[in-house]
């Protein structure tokens, strides 16, 4: 019997040392609920990197492992989550995605003084002196400037209506580019509201008819996207409709149809750009989980490859440390080809790096415009 | 004005579909004392069920020949014969928890098996427009009407013009006298139910395209058909059809000329003042208990 108790000692020490030598990250997303297309995307890009950064050594000699938790699409369970993936000390927090989500929970990763790489998008949320906080995304501060400046000038709209989703994300990108609207004169003649996960928008769009816009400026979630997108070609809307991100990601295009197609928007991520590094990238993606990914599954994939160059750059694996590693630093594609595209981070944890202008042409993305990195 | 046309259109197509809905849950209510709080899961269901045939090859007439044929025997008598009738001996309450249960394992079995994202899902009506009255009106809107209504005319002729709607009634109304005069309440009671599996199936046809397929899709679907059903009178089928047209409709007006951030609060509000003033319904009949 003392042999195999001495056996199985010594399996479990094994076991015990191979754990130590992983790293280990926690991912709290939406995987179901209203946001389940971003959370997914988000999950499938992070195991996609992790797969590749594995199968080439891992980070500094040490793999990856990570653990998917579903915040229902719902800021309580999101903190929820996040308090138990904390518990378990994760290298690196990952996500949510959706700015309420993140809003919550970023207090927390920051008292752990834990890193956390999200998803979301609201101006607020690197503004309230969050060291922890990342973006994998531009924020509302930078795109909705590039979108006014888009409608102003370019479709020459002198009247707009602005249809928002009445949660943080929403409401962050619609006081932006109100703002960004009235420099430009440009006059707000309708202004909706509309709830996640609405499912009828006729009532909004007759409203939008009735206002009769220029152009009429389109934020809310993937899924309504869809649904005002068909709505407004249902009733013959036919100004240019315009948005930033959510209004043009491939899902929406899948889920609307032909009702996408003449949408434009602002992206900082697609997998249309014209960059060889992000075309490989959707290749891989494709192949692995056969369907196309929105700007999301771009978002997670980064959010690996942004560990990795943070912890290559201190040169060694300290949880404590990734932060203070992530300010400032430029990642050059060059040399880490996983990060696709230049990108820098500043004191705030916001990026910076190329953004793009596209529209749905024949249910494709099309990049009209490249926008250079500011900096 | 002409907006208001556009909006009636939209909200009595939305509200048929409501109603379609609403009309289950008095159905199963006046022969079985049965609320399903899977209802709106039931409406979720066949869009997943017509996909799933469309995977394997199916054309789309055939899926949704199936689609049906399969709601019919999963929620209709595979409802009835393995959760209504081993619970309701037990009572209304550990059944009407049966089915909150039974909507939480619909709703997660449909994730798991197919996905957490919304699928596109196509549309019998064509795209298009017709003009109404010098207006342009979305074919589908109109499609969507006139399929809701004629399904309810359908159903109402049955319950009320042939000899197997009226058995159906007796065996609602009183099961003991119904059985004493020959009426075979049971199988009448298991007729309700089909015919509530059929209506969830149109249902999910009809609004799956305008929605999208989605698991949880069920939820709204559910609480709006529950809340018409219960402002037309639970107990009456022509109130429910009534409730849920009127939910449609005040909630698309509410939005346009109220506001679309309240939206949502306008049919609660709605259903307050109606249990406060008239607890039985707008067109309900008052039931009363003896103790």
């Amino acid at each position: 019997m003392k042999p195999i108790i001495l056996a199985g000692a010594m399996l479990a020490a094994l076991c015990a040392t191979a754990q130590a030598q992983t790293i280990k990250l926690a991912n709290v997303a939406e995987l179901s609920g209203g946001g389940a297309t971003v959370g997914t995307n988000w999950k499938n890009g992070i195991d996609l990197a992790i797969e590749e950064v594995n199968a080439k050594g891992g980070i500094l000699g040490r793999k990856i492992e990570v653990t998917h938790a579903d915040s229902q699409s719902n800021p309580g369970v999101a903190r929820a989550q996040v308090q138990k993936a904390l518990d378990g000390e994760p290298y690196v927090l990952l996500g949510p995605g959706y700015s309420g989500s993140v809003k919550v929970t970023a207090p927390l990763a920051a008292e752990a003084g834990i890193a956390q790489i999200m998803g979301g998008e609201a101006a607020e949320l690197t503004q309230a002196g969050n060291k922890f906080l990342f973006r994998t995304s531009f924020g509302q501060q930078s795109s909705m400037p590039k979108v006014a400046k888009y409608m102003a000038e370019e479709l020459k709209a002198k009247s707009v209506a602005v249809v928002w989703v009445n949660n943080d994300f929403g409401k962050g990108g619609r006081d932006v580019i109100l703002k960004e609207f009235a420099k430009r004169n440009v006059k707000v003649v309708a202004d909706l509201s509309t709830e996640a996960g609405q499912a009828d928008f006729a009532a909004d769009v007759s409203k939008v008819k009735a206002a009769a816009p220029d152009a009429v400026f389109v934020y809310v979630n993937e899924e309504e996207s869809a649904r005002i997108l068909k709505e407004l070609k249902r009733q013959g809307v036919t100004v240019p409709l315009m948005g930033e991100t959510t209004l043009i990601g491939q899902k929406v295009v899948e889920l609307a149809g032909d009702a996408a197609n003449g949408a434009r928007g602002h992206v900082g991520l697609t997998t249309d750009a014209p960059v060889d590094l992000v075309k490989a990238f959707r290749e891989r993606f494709v192949k692995k989980y056969n369907y196309v990914p929105d700007h999301n599954g771009l978002k997670g994939y980064l959010s690996i490859y942004m560990i990795k160059a943070a912890t290559e750059k201190m040169g060694k694996v300290d949880s404590k440390g990734v932060a203070d590693a992530l300010h400032g630093l430029t990642i050059s594609a060059a040399k880490e080809p996983g990060i696709l595209m230049d990108v820098t981070f500043d004191q705030n944890g916001d990026i910076d790096r190329q953004g793009f202008l596209v529209e749905i042409v024949n249910g494709k993305q099309v990049v009209k415009e490249v926008l250079p990195k500011l900096n | 004005m002409s907006n208001l046309l556009d909006l009636l259109i939209a909200g009595l197509a939305t509200g048929a579909i409501y109603a379609l809905v609403a009309v289950g849950f008095t159905l199963l209510w006046q022969t079985s004392q049965t609320i399903n709080f899977a209802q709106g899961e039931f409406v979720m269901l066949p869009a997943f069920l017509m996909l799933a045939a469309m995977h394997v090859g199916a054309p789309f007439w055939l899926a949704i020949l199936l689609g049906i044929l399969l709601s019919l025997i999963l929620l209709g008598l595979g409802f009835k014969l393995l959760l209504v009738d081993p619970m309701l001996r037990h009572g209304v309450l550990p059944l009407a928890i049966a089915t909150m249960a039974l909507a939480i394992g619909l709703k997660e079995a449909v994730k798991q098996f197919f996905s957490a994202e919304a699928s596109p899902f196509p549309s019998i009506i064509p795209a298009g427009d017709i003009s109404i009255l010098g207006r342009t009106v979305s074919l589908q809107s109109i499609g969507v009407l006139v399929l809701a209504i004629a399904v309810v005319v359908a159903l109402t002729t049955l319950l009320n013009r042939s000899s197997i709607g009226h058995q159906m009634q007796a065996a609602a109304q009183n099961p003991t006298v119904a059985r004493i005069i020959g009426v075979p309440v049971e199988r009448m009671i298991l007729l309700t139910f089909l015919i509530n599996a059929f209506l969830v199936a149109i249902a999910s046809l009809l609004i799956t395209p305008i929605y999208l397929a989605k698991f949880s899709s069920g939820e709204v679907l559910g609480q709006a058909a529950f809340i018409a059903a219960i402002v037309g009178g639970f107990n009456q089928v022509r109130g429910a059809i009534a409730g849920g047209l009127l939910i449609g409709v005040v909630d698309n007006l509410a939005a346009a000329y109220v506001s679309t951030q309240y939206r949502a609060a306008v049919p609660m509000i709605l259903l307050i003042a109606i249990i406060l003033f008239r607890p039985q319904g707008l067109m309900g009949r008052a039931e009363e208990r003896t103790v």
